[in-house]
């Protein structure tokens, strides 16, 4: 009865189930498994950001009050002119230069060459920064100007709600993300993707796709900007 | 496992991409400044939107040189996203329609 299935031949039932997820089969091949398992987790946020952002499109929809233009409700006084959107833009393009300094690290990461994998990462990374600084002085903008998630002067009182949660959460993903970016910049200016040195937290030998992986992160961070610059901010 | 090389491609690909994307934010900041309204407005700003979203996934992000395992199973139930966004569409109007008929002074 529990005597082990002869060679060559497949387990069935609870006994299979176990043989089957302890076995080595796997879907994704030829990629390392902490890049695949990225993007499955890329996925999961996929779903997080996209019910935010048809959450938003929903109460638009629904809302009876007229929904502030974003237009001018984001301009800023620039030598006394009223750019229109003038942050968000500047805010778009230091995020799309973050994500080609990415690019390029993870490029130059695969030919071992440290000293400028760790000078992108480094640069992507403060990048990041800025960008999360500008949106800290946006908020504080808002904030000042009576923007409040149950309210605003404005109009449509869900124009709050939708941008502190969407703007929040994205500017979560970059503070995070430039974490990450720190730690890998640090790595490979030890040299521990290299020599393949264990992590402190996980274990996990150091390698070079590890850049690729936090790559697929950041660039990904940057492709939400780009579904909310356009949606909540030109829409 | 030192023979892995990972993704190589020339630098030129990746400057082009670069280009790419700055010109599609710059195309899509001057829609929203121009005097576009309406239709036109909104499918130039959701054409610019996809052209970067694509450019970003399919080069940045190695998407065409994976194989077709991981490309499926990513962009398949994103897709199926677009079927939520129609369903909350539908929703939206009905509860406009709802308020505007029932709350409207």
């Amino acid at each position: 009865m529990s005597e082990s299935a002869p060679k060559g031949t497949l387990a069935t039932g609870m006994e299979g189930f176990v043989h089957d997820w302890s076995s080595d089969q796997q879907v994704f091949k030829g990629v390392p498994w902490g890049k695949a398992m990225m993007w499955i987790f890329l996925l999961s946020d996929t779903f997080i950001f996209a019910c935010f952002l048809v959450g938003y499109m929903k109460v638009r929809i629904a809302a009876t009050d007229p929904w502030p233009d974003a237009s001018s409700v984001f301009a800023l006084n620039f030598m006394g002119v009223e750019v229109p959107l003038l942050l968000i833009a500047i805010m778009t393009f230091v995020l799309i230069s973050s994500s080609g300094t990415m690019a390029l690290a993870v490029k130059y990461g695969y030919e071992r060459n440290r000293k400028k994998t760790f000078a992108l990462l480094m640069a992507t990374a403060l990048l990041g920064l800025t960008f999360v600084g500008m949106q800290v002085f946006e908020w504080a903008k808002l904030i000042e100007d009576g923007v409040r998630p149950w309210g605003n002067p404005f109009g449509a009182a869900q124009f709050g709600a939708s941008f502190f949660l969407i703007t929040g959460f994205h500017g979560t993903h970059v503070t995070i993300g430039v974490i990450f970016l720190l730690i890998i910049a640090f790595k490979v200016k030890r040299g521990s993707l290299e020599t393949q040195r264990p992590g402190f937290l996980t274990g996990r030998k150091g390698r070079y796709e590890m850049v690729e992986t936090v790559g697929l992160y950041w660039h990904f961070v940057d492709l939400v900007w780009v579904f909310i610059f356009a949606f909540f901010y030109l829409w | 496992m030192s023979d892995v090389q990972g993704q190589q491609h020339p630098l030129s690909t990746y400057f082009w991409v670069w280009g790419g994307l700055f010109v599609l934010s710059v195309l899509s900041y001057l829609v929203d400044i121009s005097p576009f309204e309406g239709l036109l407005k909104w499918s130039l700003i959701t054409l610019f939107m996809l052209l970067k979203a694509a450019l970003i996934v399919a080069i940045f992000m190695h998407m065409i040189w994976e194989r077709m395992s991981i490309a499926l199973t990513i962009l398949v139930p994103t897709g199926v996203l677009l079927f939520l966004m129609l369903l909350m569409a539908i929703e939206g109007d009905y509860i406009s329609a709802s308020r505007l008929a029932f709350f409207s002074q």
